[in-house]
């Protein structure tokens, strides 16, 4: 009978969106990119999967006991971290490099600023920056992928299409779009990442609010700056390569590093695809959105604190 | 003599200037890319530090209190100018790496600290000794930094390659270039601040603090060093003043 009396605190209303839960949506969404990248480059960028998500887990558990932390590896964060970290490296990337960067990521990025939810930028971007500027050769080479070998290409090494587009040379959209191309592993496909995509939207562990504005807005961007004027080929070609796709649904929205306020997503969107058009088109590299994101991740509590919304019957005034 | 060792301890362990005080993070963050950089900069800065406290000492009861802070800044630029067409005469190579941060000692806070809270006040020997101290704990504190970024950076040690590269997939080491830009300055002094923390902390846990840092300078905030106070020390001692 005590039990009916038995009220505990709030919060009162449940729902089953535990972190865990979340991530493991994160992680059957990127499940198809996985897959395809694994595929498209076969054992090394299967190896390297497992090796960075094994680094960011160890990385994290051997933190928290050696700063007697509670262990939070069963939220399944890190294998997040760990996979979208591999999936934006290439395949051909040592192993310890792969390693150091999960090591990084969870550690420095995460682990150090108070762990999941306190960390100021994307930990996987955090680390693929910090890999990018350390080991720039091995980061920016990419092997050639299946399809390419069985057309009896020799070279181990290629431009991805959007060096090549840089460079002057023409590009087969079809082929970005179905993920026949150099890149790092999980970027290639936009289909397979364009399904993980809908399953979040649908299972409603992502809006459409920051990746909408992002895509809308550097697709504009490229129009007005990209020097080609209106030519869709050259606008498809910078939509299906390099990370933006992967970057917009997977990495711009994680909870953590991105606006809350309805209005903050849509700023936020907004800046990510100013600054990927910017790194993209006027910059010394051919990709820029990694960059992109963890600068805008930089950027959110100030557009947080421009985007509260009014509280109801504060209008009027203000 | 008593007294100048405890300067010199004061200045290296105590506090360091680098890693307790952190004071001087310009040169700390910029020229540290190698050790022979920081040992470079860390005793250019010993030197001046060291002639600046001596007269500072000595004039001390001439310089008119209104004006000592332009006062000190003539005579720290003074010694700058010396240490710096020194260098640019006999040792051209390092000149040449450490480029601006030298004629920037004359705005090197630690010197203007030392002048302000210690060699303004005190005795020429002990004056002495305060540079001394000070400077060798700002060489070690830009040693030790220059050593991390240079070893992981570089695969280097004082310019020594200790580790053959790896290059076209030969077996060595493959250099972290991070560590030689500017991010890796910020994770290497965070590191080893954070060692130092440890270290303090475990020592203070032993039940032997390492004594707090000279007494609070009457509420002469600003020019103290222990920033971490901001004037909690101050009400203490007020407080108990008026106790008694």
């Amino acid at each position: 009978m005590s039990d009916i009396y038995n009220v505990s605190s709030s919060p009162h209303v449940r729902s089953k969106d535990t972190t865990d839960r979340i991530m493991l949506y994160v992680l059957i969404a990127l499940l198809p990119a996985s897959l395809f990248g694994i595929y498209n480059f076969g054992f090394s960028a299967l190896l390297l999967i497992v090796v960075t998500i094994l680094s960011c887990v160890a990385s994290e558990w051997l933190f928290e006991k050696v700063t007697k932390r509670k262990n939070t590896i069963r939220d399944l964060s890190a294998v997040v971290t760990g996979l979208l970290l591999a999936l934006n490296l290439p395949p051909t990337l040592p192993w310890w490099m792969a390693v150091l960067g999960g090591a990084f990521a969870i550690v420095v990025v995460k682990c150090l600023f108070g762990g999941l939810g306190q960390n100021f930028m994307n930990p996987a971007l955090g680390a693929r920056c910090f890999l990018l500027i350390s080991f720039t050769g091995p980061m920016t080479t990419f092997a050639n992928s299946r399809y390419y070998m069985s057309l009896g290409m020799e070279s181990i090494s290629s431009a991805t299409p959007l060096a090549a587009m840089k460079a002057g040379e023409g590009v087969n959209s079809m082929d970005m779009l179905i993920g026949r191309i150099p890149g790092t592993i999980g970027e290639t496909s936009v289909i397979a990442i364009l399904i993980g995509a809908i399953f979040l939207i649908l299972m409603g562990v992502i809006d459409l609010r920051i990746p909408g504005t992002y895509i809308v807005t550097f697709v504009v961007f490229v129009l007005i700056f990209g020097g080609h004027g209106f030519d869709w080929n050259y606008v498809v070609t910078h939509l299906c390569g390099g990370g933006i796709m992967l970057g917009a649904f997977f990495m711009a929205t994680d909870y953590v590093t991105s606006p809350i306020t309805p209005m903050g997503k849509i700023i936020f969107g907004i800046v990510l695809g100013i600054l990927t058009g910017i790194f993209r088109i006027f910059g010394a590299s051919a990709e820029g959105v990694s960059y992109a994101i963890i600068f805008s991740n930089l950027l959110v509590p100030l557009i947080e604190r421009v985007s509260i919304p009014k509280p109801f019957g504060k209008g009027g005034e203000r | 003599m008593n007294k100048c060792v405890e300067r010199i301890y004061n200045g290296v362990i105590k506090e360091n200037p680098t890693f307790i005080l952190m004071l001087g993070m310009c040169p700390t963050l910029a020229v540290t890319t190698s050790a022979i950089n920081g040992v470079g900069m860390g005793l250019s800065t010993t030197v001046v530090l060291v002639m600046s406290n001596m007269l500072i000492s000595m004039l001390r009861n001439i310089i008119p209190d209104k004006v000592r802070v332009p006062a000190f800044i003539v005579v720290v630029a003074s010694f700058v100018t010396i240490v710096q067409f020194m260098m640019q005469g006999f040792v051209p190579s390092l000149y040449a790496s450490l480029g601006i941060y030298i004629p920037l000692i004359v705005v090197n806070c630690i010197i203007l600290g030392r002048a302000e809270s210690y060699a303004s006040k005190n005795p020429v020997i002990p004056s002495i000794f305060d540079g001394i101290g000070m400077g060798l704990g700002f060489t070690f504190g830009l040693t030790c930094i220059g050593i991390v970024r240079e070893i992981l950076g570089a695969g280097q040690i004082f310019g020594f390659q200790l580790l053959p590269l790896a290059e076209d997939g030969g077996f060595g080491y493959t250099p972290i270039t991070i560590f030689v830009l500017a991010p890796g300055a910020f994770f290497v002094l965070a590191m080893l601040v954070a060692i130092m923390n440890i270290i303090r902390a475990r020592a203070e846990k032993k039940g032997k603090p390492l004594p707090a840092a000279q007494g609070c300078l009457a509420g002469d905030c600003a020019s103290c060093g222990q920033g971490s106070c901001s004037g909690k020390q101050l009400s203490n001692a007020e407080a108990k003043k008026d106790e008694e």
